[in-house]
């Protein structure tokens, strides 16, 4: 037995590089020994995938991508199907479970640097592929057919006509009509189904392609490649079959619990994962009252709304996407992990998650002028974040830092002269030590304190 | 053949060449599938214009009219409502409705309207296209002491007065748009076609 599929393995390797592979990317392939809780959510988001690819192929059995039949198709999924309503929870529950995922992930490369040389490709490659996410989930909201759906892509396609010059042209391309309607709806089915979905197939490839290639990081941001024993092997790595795979299975059963949990007893999760409106069907004459994008895309719907002006509200939203992408380029600090970086720069970190959630907070509020003052601050804090990533990436001298302070500061201020009026001047007034006291204690302690003092890093990983 | 003999220089040329022609191709080959993502034939004859009966339109109230798939608003105003216009000037951006894009000449006006009492307004927000809500009370507690009625978007909080006119310093940069329309009789309009029309 054991002999004949020995020789069935040489036969198809002879053929495919079946061992090669297998080698390459598990048996042989070295991760650092010393991987923690956060190293779980790269495989944990190709489980999602796969959860959602699978789950929305027998969702496309029984969905009717017509305006007219679109919403009534789901409600029969929903109480019709035999186990539908288990398929469409799992795939409205795993959009959310998704960007969850992806945004703890996204977090431990900024933790632990792991956008930094040589990984700046990987970084950009899961870019591109949290902006390919972000198109699938729109275009799949759009498909229920519900108010949340239709207003929802309203907002969104108007965006690409706030583009001065050919924006509007864009849009109807874009929607296939003058309004949303039916075309769109059929068009972002397809998108939503076979483009984008191969897409984010062949760059999560990509991804892991280029992962392995240049290797793993871990928690201590030390290349474990520089140790390597007399074979070749880091002496601080383990390979990544058996012993990863099994660490990952744990993850992923803790994983399908919480994800069991939402999927079964709170699909809906208060409004946040399937918003209330979206279960009226679409009607084009009315707006919701209230009308907020789904959870994972209100920190940017905030930046969007802070700004009094479509054009440039699409240009900061953009920014705010955009400015990921160059983070290799921003902290160019040759200390990768946070461990071995200031306590500025942990707080730094703190106060950039904080600010994120504030942010998406602010975007299922209603438009009210307090939320809109902190929605203003927030972004501002949000985009200094990148300023201060950069002014620490080494040891500053005290005119440079007081330098920009005083500029960061005055770019902020000279804007609020410009926006206050008599009725918001007030408001305008005391928000405005959001940013002066962000910018105070990331710019102006390293004059005082030792509180932006790198520390050693080790030679070999810890632990 | 020994490699001297190969002429790099001609192999270069006919190699960019096949490359520019067959990149070329590839190009224009994708303009079917780019262009038959615009509006159909179909699509583009479904603008024909829409009547609307506004003789049981009650003063204060607003009706909806659907038109080229938007909602197109009639609103029959009060008396007040036509007076309070002129209080709030210097709180609107374009108070005279110099933006000619944003209505037909006939109804470039005071009252933005051909006749003074009926207000036709594409109900489709100049910010990014939600539909506002029709606030007509005055000075309600969640849109402050300032509010003088209007209207009120609920995406991102633009708002314009009875006569469509938009506020500064809200997001929607424009007036709210007077659709081309044209009174049948007393009681009749027609959404969709100019008044000079034939």
């Amino acid at each position: 037995m054991n002999r004949a599929l020995t020789n069935l393995l040489g036969w198809i390797d002879a053929r495919f590089p079946l061992t090669k592979l297998w080698d390459e990317h598990l048996a042989k392939y070295y991760a650092p020994k010393n991987f923690n809780f956060w190293y779980y959510f790269g495989s944990l988001a190709l489980l999602v995938l796969v959860i959602q690819i699978f789950s929305g192929i027998f969702l496309t059995m029984n969905y009717k991508p017509d305006a007219e039949l679109a919403f009534g198709s789901v409600e029969y999924i929903m109480r019709d199907v035999n186990w539908g309503w288990l398929i469409r929870y799992m795939h409205s529950t795993g959009a959310s479970a998704f960007f969850i995922v992806v945004y703890l992930h996204m977090f431990r490369a900024l933790m632990y640097g792991s956008f930094k040389k040589p990984r700046e490709l990987l970084w950009l490659f899961g870019m591109v592929i949290y902006l390919a996410l972000m198109a699938e989930a729109f275009m799949g909201y759009l498909l229920p057919w519900g108010q949340m759906s239709y207003w929802g892509a309203q907002v969104i396609v108007n965006l690409f006509g706030a583009i001065p010059g050919f924006g509007p042209d864009l849009a109807v391309w874009i929607r296939g009509d003058y309004v949303i309607s039916d075309a769109t709806l059929n068009r972002f089915f397809a998108l939503h189904v076979a483009a984008v979905p191969l897409v984010l197939v062949f760059l999560v490839i990509a991804h892991i392609m280029a992962l392995h290639e240049v290797g793993s990081n871990n928690p201590d941001g030390i290349e474990i490649k520089k140790n390597k024993d007399a074979n070749g092997i880091p002496v601080d790595g383990i390979p990544f079959h058996p012993y990863y795979t099994v660490k990952d299975i744990m993850g992923v059963a803790v994983f399908l619990i919480l994800f069991a949990i939402a999927m079964f007893f709170i699909p809906e999760m208060g409004g946040y994962f399937l918003e209330h409106a979206n279960f009226i069907p679409a009607n084009p004459l009315a707006t919701p009252e209230h009308i907020a994008p789904v959870w994972y895309f209100t920190p940017f719907y905030t930046v969007l709304r802070a700004v009094p002006d479509p054009f440039f509200g699409v240009v900061a939203m953009g920014s705010a996407v955009a400015v990921l992408f160059f983070l290799p380029w921003i902290d160019r600090n040759p200390v990768k992990s946070m461990r071995y970086r200031s306590t500025l720069h942990k707080l730094n970190l703190i106060l950039f998650a904080i600010v994120f959630i504030v942010l998406g907070i602010l975007g299922t509020k209603p438009a009210t002028p307090l939320m809109g003052e902190m929605a203003v601050r927030f972004s501002e804090v949000y985009f200094l974040f990148f300023f201060v990533l950069w002014y620490s990436s080494r040891t500053r001298s005290n005119g440079f830092s007081l330098l920009l302070f005083v500029l960061l500061l005055g770019i902020v201020t000279a804007y609020d002269f410009v926006r206050a009026t008599d009725i918001t001047m007030n408001l305008v007034s005391i928000s405005w030590l959001i940013p002066a006291l962000y910018l105070a204690i990331m710019l102006l302690l390293p004059i005082f304190t030792d509180l932006d003092n790198d520390r050693p890093v080790p030679e070999r990983v810890t632990s | 053949m020994a490699t001297d003999d190969v002429d790099r220089s001609r192999r270069r040329l006919l190699t960019a060449a096949a490359s520019v022609v067959g990149g070329g191709g590839a190009v224009v080959a994708l303009w079917p599938f780019l262009s038959s993502m615009s509006p159909s034939a179909r699509a583009q004859a479904a603008g024909a214009p829409v009547e609307a009966d506004i003789s049981q339109v009650e003063p204060g109230q607003l009706i909806r009219v659907e038109w080229r798939g938007k909602p197109v608003w009639v609103v029959r105003r009060t008396p007040e409502m036509l007076e309070s216009l002129d209080d709030d000037r210097d709180l609107l951006r374009d108070p005279d409705s110099l933006i000619a894009s944003q209505q037909p000449p006939y109804a470039r006006n005071e009252y933005r309207s051909i006749k003074p009492e009926y207000l036709i307004l594409v109900g489709i927000c100049t910010h990014l296209g939600c539909s506002p809500t029709y606030r007509p009370e005055v000075a309600p507690a969640d849109l402050g002491p300032e509010w003088p009625g209007g209207f009120f978007c609920p995406c991102h909080g633009s708002r314009f007065d009875l006569a469509g006119r938009v506020f500064k310093n809200v997001p929607a940069p424009l007036n709210l748009v007077v659709p081309p329309h044209r009174y049948l009789s007393q009681s009749r309009i027609l959404v969709g076609k100019d008044q000079s029309e034939a």
